[in-house]
C-alpha cells in the first residue's frame, strides 16, 4: 500500500458480528466466520481474536471474590468510592482497547481491515470495516 | 484530488461544500466540538455538561427529596434535643448517617445512566434489515420482527426495537417515557425521576432499604418521644401540643412506611430470584413454575448467589459515552436533520417514499464523491429522512391501561398512560432507514404503521388493530 492509499481509504463494506446470548446476558460475540472476510483473513486468526475478546469480557464481568469485595466496599461508602477508584470492568475495558489496537496494527490493517472496539457500538456488535483495495486498481 | 484530500483532512470543519448538498452543512454549531450528549436522541436531560443524566420528566423527584429533607429536619430540630436529653446521643448520629445514605443513594439512582443502549448506527441497522429480509418469508406478510434464541436450554424471544433499530438483548426493554432501550429494565420510577435498570438497580435497592430503615427509625423515635412526654405526667394532647412537628413526622412516616416496606420486601424477593419488576409483572417465567423449580434462565438457583450477582456484581460501564466528542463531520448531519425534518411531515403516502429514495440515492452519490478523502469510515450514507408521515397516520392515542399492578406504590406504575406516539417522528429521522427495504415490502406505509404499533407498548398489551395484515408480534410471552 502506498502513501496515496493510506490517505484515501474508502469503505467498501462493513461486517457486523452480533452478540451471542446462548450463555445469558454476558458479553460474548459470535465466532462464526463471515463470508465477506474469506478472501482477506485466516479463519484461525479471526477466531482467535474474537475468542480472546470474549475471554476478556468474561473476565470483566466475572462475579467472584474481588468483585464482591468491591461491591460491599462501595455499598458501605454509599457508592462514593467509585469517584476515586476505577472499577474492575473499566480496567478490563482498557485492556481490551489496547488489545484491539494491537490486533489492528499487526493483523487487520495490513489486510485492509479495521476492527472497531465494541464499546463504541454499545457492546452490541464487533464492527469490521473492509476498505477498498486501491492498490489492485480495479474499479468496482 | 490529492490537494482536495489534504485540505479536507487538515481542516474539515471549515470545509464549505458545493451548494447541492448545502443542507448538510447549514449548521451554525460546527464552530465548536459538540459532545455526544448534546445530540442524544432519547428523552433525557443532562446536567453539568453531560456528567449527570436524568429523565426528561423528572416526575416527583423534587417531592421525594423534599419529603425526606423536611421530615429529617423536623426530626433533628424538634425530637432529637428531647431524645438526646432523655435517651442517648446516638439517636441523631444514627439518624444523620441514615439520612446521608438515603440521600446519596437517591441522587445516585436519579443521576446515573440506568444502562441505556445507544441506538444502532445506520450501517448496523441496514445490516440487520438485510438479514431480516433474507431470512424472512416471501409471503405477503411482513417478516416477523422477533428472533428466538436459547439461553441455558430455555427459549427466549428477542424483539426488534423500531426506535433503536436493533434486536433488543435479553432482559432489555424500551422505556416509552425516556424513549431508550434500557438493559435489565426494571421499571421507570417517577419518585426517582429515572428508569431503574442494570446500572442503577443496586442504588435503587439501597435507597429503598435505607429509606425503610430511616422511616421506621424516625417513626419509632417520634413515638418514643411522645410516649416519654406522656409518661412524664402530661396527657397525650398536651404532649402533642408541646411538639407539633412530631405529628407531622408521624403522619408522613406512617403513610410512607407501608409503601416503602412493602416495596423493599418485594424487591428483596426480586433480587433473591434474579427477576426484574418487568418480568415479574408480565409473568415471563411463571408459566414454567409447574415443571421446574424456576423457569427463569438467569437465576443461579441459589438465593445468595442471586443476591450477590445482582447487587455486588461488577459495575458495568455507561455505554452512551455522554461526554465524548462528536467527530466534526458527524456533527453536521445530526444538527441539520432537525432543520430538514419539518417539510416532509405532511406527506403520508407511498409516493413520498419513492421521492425520498431517489433523493437518498442522489445524496449518496454526492456524499461519496465529496467525502472520499475523509478517513473516518462509517459516514452515514443518506440524510436520514424516514417515514415520518406514516407515524402521523397512526392513531394518535391508544388507551393504555395501567400495568394492572395490585400494589399501590407509585413506583409500580410501570406504564404511566403516555401516548406512545407523542414521541416525535424526529426520532426516526435521526436514523437512516434503508429505503430499498421499505420499497420492497408491499403496502409499506400500512405495514410500517403496524410495525410501529408493535413497538411502543412494551408491556404486553394487545392493541386494537385496523389492518388485517398484522402479526401478533407484540404479544409478550
Amino acid at each position: 500500500m502506498n502513501l496515496q492509499d493510506l490517505q484515501q481509504p474508502a469503505v467498501s463494506s462493513k461486517v457486523f458480528l452480533q452478540r451471542d446470548y446462548s450463555s445469558g446476558t454476558i458479553c460474548k460475540f459470535q465466532t462464526k466466520f463471515p463470508s465477506e472476510l474469506e478472501s482477506k483473513l485466516d479463519k484461525q486468526q479471526f477466531e482467535e481474536t474474537i475468542q480472546t475478546l470474549n475471554n476478556l469480557y468474561a473476565e470483566a464481568e466475572k462475579v467472584g471474590g474481588k468483585s464482591y469485595l468491591e461491591g460491599c466496599l462501595a455499598c458501605l461508602t454509599a457508592y462514593t468510592i467509585f469517584l476515586c477508584m476505577e472499577t474492575q470492568y473499566e480496567k478490563v475495558l482498557k485492556k481490551i482497547a489496547r488489545y484491539i489496537k494491537d490486533q489492528n496494527e499487526k493483523i487487520y490493517a495490513p489486510r485492509g481491515l479495521l476492527l472497531t472496539d465494541p464499546i463504541e457500538r454499545g457492546l452490541r456488535v464487533v464492527e469490521i470495516t473492509i476498505f477498498e483495495d486501491r492498490s489492485i486498481g480495479s474499479g468496482r | 484530488m490529492m490537494k482536495n484530500c489534504e485540505y479536507q483532512q487538515i481542516d474539515p470543519r471549515a470545509l464549505t461544500v458545493s451548494p447541492s448538498s448545502a443542507q448538510i452543512h447549514t449548521v451554525k454549531k460546527v464552530q465548536r466540538l459538540r459532545r455526544k450528549w448534546e445530540v442524544f436522541p432519547g428523552k433525557n436531560r443532562f446536567l453539568c455538561d453531560g456528567r449527570f443524566i436524568l429523565a426528561r420528566q423528572s416526575g416527583v423527584l423534587p417531592l421525594t427529596l423534599g419529603l425526606i429533607i423536611v421530615t429529617c429536619c423536623l426530626f433533628f430540630a424538634f425530637d432529637c434535643p428531647f431524645l438526646v436529653e432523655h435517651l442517648t446521643v446516638f439517636i441523631p448520629v444514627i439518624g444523620g448517617m441514615l439520612f446521608l445514605f438515603v440521600t446519596i443513594s437517591l441522587l445516585r439512582t436519579s443521576f446515573t445512566d440506568p444502562g441505556i443502549l445507544p441506538r444502532a448506527t445506520p450501517d448496523e441497522a441496514a445490516d440487520i434489515e438485510k438479514q431480516i429480509d433474507t431470512s424472512g418469508s416471501s409471503t405477503y406478510r411482513p417478516p416477523p420482527r422477533t428472533k428466538e434464541i436459547l439461553i441455558n436450554q430455555q427459549v427466549v424471544k428477542l424483539k426488534y426495537c423500531f426506535t433503536c433499530k436493533m434486536f433488543r438483548p435479553p432482559r432489555t426493554s424500551h422505556c416509552s417515557l425516556c424513549d431508550n432501550c434500557v438493559e435489565r429494565f426494571d421499571h421507570h420510577c417517577p419518585w426517582v425521576g429515572n428508569c431503574v435498570g442494570k446500572r442503577n438497580y443496586r442504588f435503587f435497592y439501597s435507597f429503598i432499604v435505607s429509606l425503610s430503615f430511616l422511616t421506621s427509625f424516625i417513626f419509632g423515635c417520634v413515638i418514643t418521644h411522645i410516649t416519654l412526654r406522656y409518661q412524664a405526667g402530661k396527657s397525650i394532647l398536651q404532649a402533642i401540643q408541646e411538639s407539633p412537628a412530631s405529628v407531622v413526622e408521624l403522619v408522613i412516616c406512617f403513610f410512607s412506611i407501608w409503601s416503602i416496606l412493602g416495596l423493599s420486601g418485594f424487591h428483596t424477593y426480586l433480587v433473591a430470584s434474579n427477576l426484574t419488576t418487568n418480568e415479574d409483572i408480565k409473568g415471563s417465567w411463571s408459566s414454567k413454575r409447574g415443571t421446574e423449580d424456576s423457569g427463569n434462565p438467569y437465576s443461579y438457583n441459589s438465593i445468595i448467589t442471586n443476591c450477590c450477582a445482582t447487587l455486588c456484581g461488577p459495575m458495568p460501564p455507561s455505554l452512551i459515552d455522554r461526554r465524548g466528542f462528536l467527530p466534526p463531520d458527524e456533527a453536521g448531519p445530526a444538527a441539520s436533520t432537525s432543520e430538514i425534518e419539518l417539510p416532509p411531515f405532511a406527506a403520508k403516502n407511498g409516493t413520498h417514499m419513492c421521492t425520498q429514495s431517489t433523493k437518498d440515492v442522489l445524496e449518496r452519490m454526492v456524499h461519496s464523491s465529496e467525502f472520499q478523502g475523509l478517513c473516518p469510515p462509517g459516514i452515514p450514507k443518506t440524510t436520514p429522512l424516514g417515514l415520518e408521515g406514516s407515524n402521523t397516520a397512526a392513531p394518535s392515542t391508544e388507551p393504555l391501561p395501567s400495568a394492572g399492578c395490585s400494589r399501590h406504590h407509585a413506583c409500580h406504575s410501570v406504564v404511566t398512560p403516555c401516548p406512545p406516539f407523542s414521541r416525535s417522528s424526529r426520532r426516526d429521522s435521526l436514523h437512516s432507514i434503508n429505503p430499498a427495504f421499505r420499497l420492497a415490502s408491499p403496502s409499506p406505509s400500512l405495514s410500517h404503521t403496524t410495525l410501529i404499533l408493535g413497538d411502543a407498548p412494551d408491556m404486553g398489551f394487545i392493541l386494537p388493530r385496523e389492518h388485517p395484515l398484522t402479526t401478533g408480534e407484540d404479544e409478550e410471552s
